[in-house]
């Protein structure tokens, strides 16, 4: 397994210098490093000296892929895209336009987007499994019919509008919780009740209707048969087999995403004043500061890959018939 | 079993009766720690996170909302003054101003021959910065924390996290000191290039400082400011600092109440160059160093921003006014109540991220922030407008003893027309007819109706109400564009319009010359699909003259770029004042600042070039505000509206919602650090949060019999499935 590991980080490199290239590429076709200088500076009057001294000290007077003044590897290394590339495999972010440590900015902000998305995807997962194993344990019933129905309904609606009607009835109508804030330690988790709850809530729909679908696969297979036949209870049959056997497909779509949760929610993190990574990278487009973009891209690929290879070692722990090498 | 459910659930909900109890006691939703809100804390949202927290290059308002309550400049406006009146702040006096010629004799303040003006500075001797780990000293007098190593840093997250700190008192150096740092290319002041224009000496410091900075860069060594000088600079002696001007500028006592001019301590220069401090992002730019009211107590720009007291705070009063201007005043009664009393009143801020207006919007409802402005949303929730148009509070915003506040902005937001642009360009009849043509067709008063709630007036001219030039009335009303009747401003009938664009050679907006209806390009970065109702209605005001406006949205990069290159023909743009002063608008069309003939850099950006205006300008923008520069201020204003380079759009109306507990709030456009003359009445903004917070329960109740009752009947239907299955079975 150790040898498929080390395989796929090296596969990994190709695929991190290709995204990062394409990164440099579209970002500097649409802001050119004036642009980026002019949005920076704020001022009212930007003059060419401005413009100059800030591309110097950002580095951005260099070349983004070939440099003709310079000669033989030079052409190539002593431009933007090799320079910054270097820097982003030994995971060294630098500096944000505005002067802010960025791999201290990521550190500062995991905590507070894991604070929301890992209790939400816990959550989520035993909820949703739980409801498509009591839909298949009434499968065909009014109630599988109407749960249903529900789930398609709830996966119809906006997530904005679960966000805004949450906060309407749980803070301003009934005044539960804060309708958004943040505190770190545990005098702020009343802050995460709401977006936690609202977030399992419009997970629902497609959660219990994609695990209902595997699970139902395999409630007619002949071992299900068996157990049935030696007497076990639905509820055993259900948790003790189907569940198990259905995991296989459930876990290519939800180890993938573990690693991802560091990257926060936009749409919840800015709704609920959550200061987590959500918005960071919006944030960092909108203000052209590429030296977060970039970091991020390449992180968020970095934690892609990470989880794809997580689903292929978590194979081999629920079907022993899979081998990795 | 089953006789045991009944006394469990009864067990249940009287804990939860209990619970519910103590949860009366206080209310669930407040986002604040209780123990602040019954404190004189204010809290206050922010939807934009600040870039720059460092004077010498912060130029935004929500940058300077937080450091000007930290920063002194030498100067200040008074609070309560109208027209607003510049007074001292850290100084003892008003700047004591000398004028020379070229031969470095004294001349009078309107002497022709004035080459140089020399402005001294006494500073008030009574002045300490807030504690800080940067004033702690060797008995060598170095840096007790000048060589920090990462060993020592570990436990550190921000400088309020050093053992020893110190305080030092305010000096003439200090000044000069932001004023050398500002001449430092790399730290990016946006003034730079404007003020070495006028401070004598400092476009050749610059160049020699930004070299001797690229090399520290490069070496790793601190930039230690204090062995170089400006020639225009000089500490007289520790509490007086002397700063030559070229010529005459009145408004540079305007900058001096910048934060551009604030005082920098040059150990905290050098403490903060720490490459260890740098990397945890303790920097000037992050954690400001001052002498004002407040000091910034922790400071993430991701969710809260909190100021305290400075405990050093100099002794600084409630502005006062004589006994006639008291009685002439219209001043609120509690404004006046507060003169002479000690500042400041607040005891802290907390600043928290609200990115959304929905959820602020509710929180202001709830008492959980004290002030608030009108967003578009909740315009119709707050307020009321009447069939004249005044502008009242709503019944439920008077039910909760909310008050508003607004005052027309010292800005103008106008469309111009590109004068080097073949078609709607130049100067010849033709051209000034088609462009106040255009100009009488935009109705401005529609569009603050439908798209600005009233929220703004239509624009005269380019200077707005409350600068020095504006006029209310017959005489300052635009003749070209309106007409006055009945003691009002009415504008001119879509037929005047209609005339106009005729004798310009374009009846009913077909081209004599080519017989084709005539086509103008309006450019703008409003892309999105809530513009789209906006830029119809633009279409529709060209359409009425019978001219087809073809709309070019670009983003904001490409479109800033063709306006610098003069490819844009129309295009909407705005500005807010620097300072009050007439110069501050009337160079947005001073042939010398024209864009393209600055290759970009100049603010002009429609290229107005008329040289009578000119020259007026050149005499005008050294005047005091005199009867005679007011004269002057009219005869450009003429030129400017026969020749219409700007259709003159509007001065936008801000709108301010404060809770009953909120006091002594008086808008002043202009000051930025007024946030010390505030107060807080914490008891009342604690009894209305629990009045209006009470947690409602019978939900609570109905849910868990939801639940209970569910799970009942889903044990009962898996029973009854099981019951089937053994009898299927049998």
């Amino acid at each position: 397994m150790l040898a498929y590991i080390i395989r796929r980080i090296l596969y990994a490199i190709p695929i991190l210098i290709g995204v990062n290239l394409i990164t440099f590429m579209l970002f500097f076709m649409v802001n050119t490093p004036d642009d980026m200088a002019r949005s920076q500076l704020g001022a009212k009057q930007v003059t060419p000296e401005m413009i100059e001294a800030w591309k110097a000290e950002k580095g951005y007077d260099k070349p983004l892929f070939v440099n003709t003044e310079a000669k033989g590897v030079g052409m190539v290394t002593d431009t933007l895209f090799v320079q910054e590339s270097m820097k982003l495999f030994t995971f060294e972010f630098g500096f944000s336009d505005n002067n802010r440590d960025i791999g201290n900015d990521i550190r500062e902000r995991m905590g507070p987007s894991l604070a929301i998305a890992l209790p939400t995807f816990l959550i989520g997962l035993v909820t949703n499994i739980s409801l498509a194993l009591l839909l298949v344990l009434f499968r065909g019933s009014v109630l599988d019919t109407g749960m249903m129905v529900v789930a398609v309904m709830i996966m119809s609606i906006s997530g904005l509008f679960y966000i805004i009607a949450g906060q309407v009835l749980f803070s301003k109508i009934w005044h539960w919780v804060p309708i958004s804030g943040f505190e770190n330690g545990w005098e702020g988790a009343k802050f995460l009740i709401l977006p936690i709850m609202i977030g399992v809530f419009a997970g629902i729909g497609s959660g219990v209707r994609w695990y209902r679908s595997i699970f139902l696969e395999e409630i007619n297979k002949d071992y299900i048969r068996t157990a049935r036949a030696k007497g076990l209870s639905e509820i055993r049959v259900l948790f003790g087999h189907v569940m198990q056997n259905g995991m296989l497909p459930i876990l290519t779509g939800v180890v993938v995403v573990i690693p991802t949760l560091f990257m926060g929610s936009l749409i919840m993190e800015s709704f609920f004043g959550i200061p987590g990574l959500g918005s960071y990278t919006i944030d960092a487009i909108h203000a052209q500061d590429f030296a977060i973009v970039k970091a991020m891209v390449f992180l968020g690929s970095v934690l892609y890959i990470v989880g794809l290879i997580l689903t292929d070692i978590s194979y081999t722990l629920f079907d022993p018939r899979v081998k990795l090498g | 079993m089953k006789q045991n459910m009944p006394i469990s659930f009864i067990k249940f909900f009287l804990l939860f009766l209990i619970y519910m109890d103590i949860g009366c006691a206080g209310v669930w939703n407040s986002p604040h720690l209780a123990s602040k809100s019954s404190e004189a804390v204010l809290f206050n949202p922010f939807s934009i996170s600040p870039k720059h927290l460092d004077p010498v290059v912060s130029y935004s308002a929500n940058e300077w909302e937080i450091i000007s309550q930290i920063y002194e400049p030498p100067l200040q406006y008074n609070y309560l003054k109208r027209p607003y009146t510049l007074e001292p702040l850290t100084l003892k006096k008003m700047p004591d101003i000398r004028y020379y010629d070229r031969s470095g004799r004294e001349v009078d303040s309107d002497s022709r021959n004035i080459a140089f003006s020399e402005y001294t500075l006494n500073i008030r001797e009574d002045v300490r910065y807030q504690n800080h780990p940067a004033f702690v000293k060797t008995s060598e007098g170095e840096l007790f924390y000048g060589a920090l190593d990462e060993q020592s840093l570990l436990e550190v997250t921000s400088p309020a996290d050093f053992s020893k700190q110190a305080t030092r008192q305010l000096g003439a150096e200090d000044y000069a000191y932001a004023i050398k740092r500002m001449a430092v290319r790399q730290y990016h002041s946006p003034i730079l290039d404007s003020m070495a224009e006028y401070i004598v000496g400092l476009k050749s410091f610059s160049e020699k400082i930004t070299e001797i900075a690229k090399e520290t860069k490069k070496t790793g060594e601190k930039l230690d400011l204090r062995q170089y000088s400006i020639e225009g600079v000089k500490v007289i002696d520790p509490y007086t600092l002397s700063i030559k001007l070229k010529g005459k500028y009145p408004q540079f006592l305007y900058w001096l109440s910048m934060n551009f001019f604030a005082p920098i301590p040059w150990e905290v220069d050098l403490f903060y160059q720490q490459k260890g401090l740098i990397q945890k992002n303790l920097t000037l730019n992050w954690y400001p160093v001052g002498t004002g009211p407040y000091m910034l107590v922790e400071n993430n720009p991701n969710r809260q921003i909190r100021l305290m007291q400075n405990p050093n705070y100099h002794d600084d009063f409630f502005p006062a006014l004589t006994p006639e201007e008291a009685e002439q005043s219209t001043l609120p009664k509690e404004l006046l109540q507060e003169q002479g009393k000690k500042l400041p009143f607040i005891k802290e801020v907390v600043y928290s991220l609200e990115k959304e207006s929905i959820p602020f919007w509710n929180k202001f409802l709830q008492g959980y922030y004290d002030a608030s402005g009108v967003s578009s949303e909740a315009f119709d929730q707050a307020v009321k407008v009447s069939s004249s148009g005044d502008m009242g509070l709503s019944q439920s915003m008077k039910d909760r003893g909310i008050s508003l506040a607004s005052a027309i902005e010292p800005s103008v937001y106008y469309t111009a027309f590109n004068m080097v642009d073949p078609v709607v360009g130049g100067y010849s009849q033709s051209a000034k007819k088609l462009r106040q043509a255009i100009s009488i067709a935009q109705r401005e008063e529609e569009y603050i109706s439908i798209f600005l709630n009233e929220r703004g007036i239509a624009a005269q001219g380019p200077i707005p109400p409350g600068i020095f030039g504006y006029e209310e009335g017959e005489e300052g009303t635009n003749k070209v564009i309106f007409e006055w009747k009945n003691g009002k401003q009415i504008r001119k009938p879509i037929e005047v319009a209609k005339k106009l664009l005729a004798e310009a050679g374009y009846p009913n907006g077909i081209s004599k010359k080519t017989g084709k209806q005539l086509t103008l390009y309006y450019d703008t970065t409003a892309t999105g699909p809530d513009d789209r109702a906006l830029l119809d209605w633009r279409r529709k005001q060209f359409a009425k003259l019978g001219i087809q406006l073809v709309i070019r949205a670009s983003d904001y990069n490409r479109f800033q770029d063709k306006v610098r290159r003069g490819k844009a023909q129309i295009f909407s743009w705005g500005w807010n004042a620097d300072y009050p002063d007439p110069e501050n608008f009337l160079f947005l069309l001073y042939g010398g600042n024209a864009s393209v003939k600055t290759n970009g850099a100049g603010i002009n950006s429609s290229n107005y070039q008329n040289p009578k205006f000119d020259r007026l300008f050149e005499k005008m923008k050294t005047m005091e505000n005199t009867p005679e520069r007011l004269e002057i201020i009219r005869q450009m204003l003429k030129i400017l509206q026969e020749d219409a380079p700007w259709v003159w759009g509007i001065h936008p109306k801000s709108l301010g919602l404060y809770h009953a507990w909120y006091h002594n709030v008086y808008p002043h456009a202009m000051a930025m650090n007024t946030l010390k003359y505030k107060r807080i009445d914490a008891q009342l903004r604690y009894q209305k949060q629990q009045e209006w917070n009470q947690p409602i329960f019978y939900p609570i109740l109905l849910v868990l019999a939801g639940v209970v009752l569910i799970g009942y009947l889903l044990y009962r239907a898996y029973q009854n499935r099981q019951r089937a299955v053994i009898k299927g079975d049998q």
